[in-house]
């Protein structure tokens, strides 16, 4: 028996602990954000990886294009002069 | 940059490169994936089925708990996988229904009776553990939602196996009745959990493509024998007898060989005509279906507070 609706789908977010960011965890199934929550609680919490959650509806992220990777990166790839090991020092230079 | 899609995607296979969601790919593998992922995901959820039978029964309130956490997980590592799944663009009520019209299969071991609380033993012993040396090396498997389900899975995994030894350790230093009681259950599960590997390499015709798209990676037979090589030597700790008369260290191969397995048994049962097969899928069908009223509730629920809000917002 299908479905009249399904319920909309959710990625969720957690931190794992005070100080780190919020990284995907997966995604779920949830009338609400509340019920959401709930759930992420208990599926992907269940041996206290996280401290807080966010829950975001799949519908409303936005992805970068993967065959547009080189267009959107390669600018990046000829600036080697944004890492700091470009710059050579002299050895008497012992910290910087 | 190479010129074809295809190229492109068997390159990025050949380099250890993960595909994503909305990289390319060729309807086979994204249809095999589908059908494997799924697959797993629903013998999560059937597995919940024979060893809910022994939650209320446990013989003491840690057994019980412990019971009660491991079939919880196994809810959570069906929900991953569904989730890796629908990545592939296929929804899960379709995934669902798959399974309640016996489209889509799952393993086959779930259909075989939890007849004493010694089978708890045995089946987190025997069957998680063929389960984990099934599923670490699909931690690396090439499409990414399902690698990374995979490597929550196993990390919850270990649990599992280990209280199932533990029962049947307690079980096999108890009473003769206890200890005969362990014995028993190793002998029913041991075959099952043997054929759960799937079919002999020779007769498993998808194995290679399977192989070269790693999503598989390493082959049924291969992953039968270590099984086979780990398990008797943590038999010996339990003191219980393998129930294979033909079980013998090969010095010259390195491994052990084991008795031939009843592939007409394993046939039947995946065609539907194991002891469980029918309760199994009527189980499933009926928590569907009486569950419809719910999912419709909150699906109204939530929307009769989203246009309340909408109203309060306009005001």
């Amino acid at each position: 028996m299908a479905n009249k609706s399904e319920w909309p789908l959710w990625e969720v977010f957690i931190r794992s602990k005070a100080g780190l960011d919020h990284k995907h965890a997966g995604s779920l199934h949830a009338a609400d954000a509340e019920m959401a929550i709930e759930n992420a609680r208990d599926v992907y919490t269940r041996r206290m990886e996280g401290v807080s959650i966010w829950v975001v509806e799949s519908k409303n992220i936005h992805a970068s294009d993967p065959d547009e990777s080189d267009s959107l990166y390669d600018p990046a790839n000829d600036k080697i002069y944004r890492h700091p090991t470009f710059y050579n020092l002299p050895d008497e230079v012992k910290y910087m | 940059m190479s010129n074809s899609f295809q190229e492109h995607f068997d390159d990025l296979i050949d380099r250890e490169v993960t595909i994503e969601p909305k990289d390319w790919m060729p309807d086979d593998y994204r249809k095999t994936l589908i059908r494997q992922i799924s697959q797993h995901a629903h013998s999560e959820i059937v597995g919940m089925l024979p060893e809910g039978n022994w939650i209320t029964r446990a013989p003491s309130l840690r057994r019980k708990a412990v019971l009660l956490a491991k079939v919880q997980d196994e809810a959570g590592h069906g929900l991953y996988l569904y989730s890796a799944a629908e990545t592939l663009g296929v929804t899960r009520d379709t995934l669902y229904d798959q399974l309640h019209t016996g489209k889509a299969k799952y393993s086959s071991i779930f259909n075989y009776p939890t007849l004493t609380w010694a089978d708890m033993g045995a089946i987190g012993w025997l069957v998680d553990g063929a389960a984990i040396m099934n599923q670490v090396p699909l931690c690396r498997t090439s499409y990414g939602p399902y690698a990374r389900a995979m490597v929550r899975v196993c990390k919850e995994e270990s649990f599992h196996q280990r209280q199932g030894f533990e029962i049947m350790l307690t079980l096999s230093k108890g009473t003769e009745i206890q200890k005969k009681l362990a014995q028993d259950a190793f002998n029913r599960w041991w075959w099952p959990s043997l054929m759960m590997f799937g079919p002999p390499d020779a007769e498993s015709p998808h194995t290679v493509q399977s192989v070269r798209w790693r999503i598989k990676r390493l082959t049924n037979d291969e992953l039968r024998q270590k099984f086979v090589d780990v398990t008797v030597e943590q038999a010996k700790v339990l003191g219980l007898e393998i129930p294979d008369k033909d079980l013998k260290w090969n010095e010259e191969r390195g491994h052990h060989d084991f008795g031939a397995i009843n592939w007409e048994e394993f046939w039947n049962v995946v065609k539907g005509n194991g002891p469980c097969n029918k309760q199994r899928l009527e189980t499933r069908k009926s928590a569907w279906e009486n569950g419809q009223w719910v999912r419709d509730a909150a699906m109204a629920h939530a929307e009769k507070r989203k246009a309340r809000k909408a109203v309060k917002e306009a005001a």
